[in-house]
């Protein structure tokens, strides 16, 4: 389980939970992002944020502060998450 | 005389769902754009034939994904959808607009909207792409299961409107509601609860629907528009959502995960079918490229600002070569009457003519702004540039704004409406007027020419022209960030961006929400700006003394001066003991430190309508008659020999290297154009802003003024 914010561009992953107290996040939830959900990280926008997600046929953007608190179960066929740069 | 009012149906959907373009088809050009009362929502609504000459108003509501309330757009909403708006009630029927490629998603809205009991159509739109990527969608199936009239719909080519308004006709008829879910009985208990506080402490009756939005929403916008204060609600809240809790759901999830557990077995088997990729993630891979996406970027952005210029720069000349026109067939007719024939030219035609002259700048920046904005590519490119605006309060969204600003800043002040959060929105609204507009040009273009070329050779010429176009910007980047991290108590919405599929934008959609915005700035900000010409024209004219005039003419004339000269004279000698002349020398001393001399200081005060009427007035009160434009030899050489008169300074030269700097920097950064200031008190629901953006940005420039003439001085 890590945070959405540490997938790389192409993996994968299922929802494992976020933090629905945020207006944020239920947002998302109301855009079908809840957990179980399967989704993937198309890439990052030129400058390293924001992150593009694509899930059922919706694609968004997310700042990467914010899709800290989004916990996601990596796709066993996608490898491991670099740790986060010190 | 007003007839019976038509039943009303509320168009809503989430956004890129096509909602726009089908309330369009539907309408036609029976539309009317006004505001709702106390914010600023554009609130659009036309008349649409159901069939057989029956007439129903649709209006066209803010498109959004959720009603838990955030924007102000979102909580318009609501507000229509309950008929909260004083002396309105909750439409008849609701029309729900689903983008066919996303009906989860979408569904997901219309089982908020199902709570509200109102008679509902469900219009499942972009079946023409659905059905492209090979979905094969069952309306009936899709009807039985959630209870109302669907309607498979194209907007964009056409197809499916006589459904869509068959349908609508039965619905007003007494239609069929969207199928409720069955909630927990600890959710209605909880609901029930709140309605029953809420009503008491608000003092009006809060029904069901809008008692549940209370239960479920985080954000505590819609409460506080019911002005059900904190400590009142705190309490009642937490014991309700703690009943749902109890139950064993987490009351903020609990609406998604319930509607959408529902929806996912309702809408089985309704798609069928593969569904393709659309081209739109290819075209993606392209445009979105960690280094083909900024080249792309810059490659639209520098087209869409030269096609600006490039495309306008003719019909601006048309309009000023009428202008012109008009006052020369005008003046000679009032011959007889010289004080109507000043009012004519020089106040009303004049006044007319200034802002007439932005309009081709404007309606092009409407029109690029808004085929980017329906084609998909506008979110592409907040998505690109939000890392280098989100960290003072902006977002990705504010860059076509900000950029528009460099032509002009009322088309870049209205394209704010594309941002969603209400914080960012007014920042960047804030920030607009700080980009060195087209009107700014002519100044740096004078002094430029007249001094630092002359002075330093060409490259410094461009180097201070470069400059003068980045002090706004740099000026406006701290100015934001303490405005959006310390002043301003606005809530920020969350940033979640959608990228829409790309599609091509529909020319007649785009082209009347020009002719909109373009007829909306001749009646707000065409007024005031022409009451404003009308008024500095009056100052400028009064109290008119021909004896003074006379006396400079003979004097001029004994000088040796032709008859041209010698009129010029009389003309600079009436401007300086009109009211506006006395002004400028009084307030002279305010604007000493700065390097002005009263002259200058008149061309200033001339210019707060609109900032490029400084030059014709220098040509005035240097004697050279009003023709007298920006590439004036004679402005320059006068400029250049003028000096001080009287004071420490007297006898040196006025317009010294620091002294420049000054006047650029000031024009660079004050507040000087009446249109932009009415159109920020429009965009931000108000006077208010408009105010403080004028006070703010004008006392800026007058200490940057200042500060560059007493450092350069001091320097040099």
């Amino acid at each position: 389980m890590v945070p959405l914010s540490q997938l790389l561009p192409g993996q994968s992953g299922k929802l494992v939970s976020l933090n629905p107290e945020r207006a944020l996040d239920q947002r998302l939830m109301a855009l079908g992002l809840i957990p179980g959900m399967p989704i993937v990280v198309v890439r990052r926008a030129p400058l390293g944020d924001p992150i593009e997600l694509r899930f059922n046929e919706t694609e968004i953007c997310l700042r990467a502060e914010e899709a800290r608190a989004i916990l996601v179960d990596v796709a066993a066929d996608c490898p491991l998450p670099r740790p986060p740069a010190p | 005389m007003s007839a019976a009012p038509l039943p009303r149906v509320a168009v809503i959907g989430n956004p890129n769902t096509g909602k726009s373009t089908l309330f369009n088809a539907l309408t036609g050009l029976r539309q009317r754009v006004g505001n709702y009362p106390g914010v600023t929502v554009a609130r659009k609504s036309g008349t649409c034939d159901v069939g057989g000459g029956r007439l129903v108003e649709l209006v066209d509501l803010p498109g959004l994904y959720s009603l838990a309330a955030v924007s102000p757009d979102e909580q318009v909403v609501i507000d229509v959808l309950l008929g909260r708006h004083a002396g309105s009630a909750p439409p008849d029927a609701v029309l729900v607009v689903c983008d066919a490629n996303n009906l989860l998603r979408n569904c997901f809205l219309a089982s908020q909207v199902a709570e509200l009991g109102l008679p509902a159509v469900l219009v499942v739109n972009q079946a023409d792409v659905a059905r492209e990527r090979g979905m094969d969608i069952d309306t009936d199936l899709l009807g039985a299961r959630l209870g109302v009239p669907v309607a498979l719909v194209s907007a964009w080519r056409g197809e499916g409107l006589a459904e869509v308004r068959r349908h609508l006709a039965a619905a007003l008829a007494g239609g069929a509601r969207l199928r409720r879910v069955e909630w927990p009985a600890a959710v209605a208990e909880s609901v029930a609860e709140v309605a029953a506080a809420a009503s008491r402490d608000t003092g009006k009756p809060v029904p069901a629907a809008l008692a549940q939005r209370l239960l479920f929403d985080v954000s505590p916008a819609l409460a506080e528009s019911l002005r059900w204060g904190e400590a009142a609600r705190a309490p009642v809240l937490r014991a309700a959502r703690e009943r749902v809790r109890r139950s064993g759901m987490n009351p903020p999830a609990a609406e998604a995960l319930i509607h959408y557990g529902r929806l996912r077995a309702e809408l089985e088997g309704v798609v069928r079918g593969a569904s393709r990729p659309t081209r739109t993630a290819a075209v993606d891979r392209v445009l979105l490229h960690r280094f083909l996406g900024p080249v792309a970027f810059a490659a639209v952005m520098l087209g869409l600002f030269w096609s600006v210029f490039a495309l306008a720069k003719l019909p601006m000349e048309a309009i000023l070569a009428g202008v012109d026109w008009a006052k020369a067939a005008a003046a000679p007719r009032l011959e007889a009457t010289p004080m109507l024939q000043s009012l004519v030219t020089d106040g009303i035609l004049g006044g007319v003519g200034a802002f007439l002259v932005f309009l081709p700048q404007i309606a092009l920046l409407f029109l690029l702004v808004g085929l980017l904005e329906d084609s998909g590519y506008m979110a592409r490119a907040a998505f690109i540039m939000d890392r280098l605006f989100g960290w003072c309060g902006l977002n990705g969204k504010s860059f076509v704004p900000l950029l528009s600003g460099y032509a002009c800043a009322i088309p870049g002040i209205l394209a704010t409406r594309t941002i969603e959060d209400p914080r960012a929105r007014l920042a960047t609204a804030f920030a607009v007027p700080f980009m060195s507009c087209s009107a700014r040009f002519p100044v740096y273009a004078l002094m430029c020419s007249a001094f630092i070329g002359p002075w330093h050779g060409p490259l410094w010429e461009s180097v201070a022209m470069v400059g003068m176009h980045l002090v706004g910007l740099l000026v406006a980047v701290p100015v934001t960030f303490l405005l959006t991290r310390v002043i301003l108590r606005v809530r920020p919405a969350p940033f979640v961006l959608e990228l829409p599929r790309y599609q091509l934008p529909k020319p007649r959609d785009v082209l009347w929400r020009v002719g909109q915005s373009v007829w909306e700035f001749i009646q707000k900000a065409g007024t005031v700006i022409f009451a404003l010409t009308i008024v500095v024209w009056a100052l400028t004219y009064f109290p008119r003394d021909t004896e003074v005039a006379e006396r400079a003419r003979a004097a001029a004339l004994a000088a040796g001066a032709d008859e041209a000269k010698a009129a010029a004279v009389a003309q600079a000698s009436l401007v300086e003991s009109s009211w506006m002349g006395r002004m400028g020398k009084a307030l002279q001393p305010a604007f000493d430190p700065a390097g002005f001399d009263w002259k200058l200081t008149v061309g200033v005060l001339a210019s707060f309508p609109a900032r490029e009427v400084i030059v014709s007035t220098l040509g005035i009160t240097y004697a050279l008659g009003e023709e007298t434009g920006a590439d004036s030899e004679q402005l320059r050489e006068a400029m250049r020999e003028a000096t001080w008169a009287e004071g420490p300074r007297a006898g040196t030269r006025i317009f010294t290297l620091p002294a420049i700097l000054a006047l650029m920097v000031f024009f660079a950064l004050c507040s000087q154009c009446g249109s932009t200031v009415a159109t920020l008190a429009q965009e931000t629901g108000g006077w208010r802003w408009a105010a403080i953006s004028f006070v703010t940005m004008t006392a800026l420039a007058w200490l940057a003024a200042v500060a560059v003439y007493q450092v350069g001085t001091a320097l040099a």
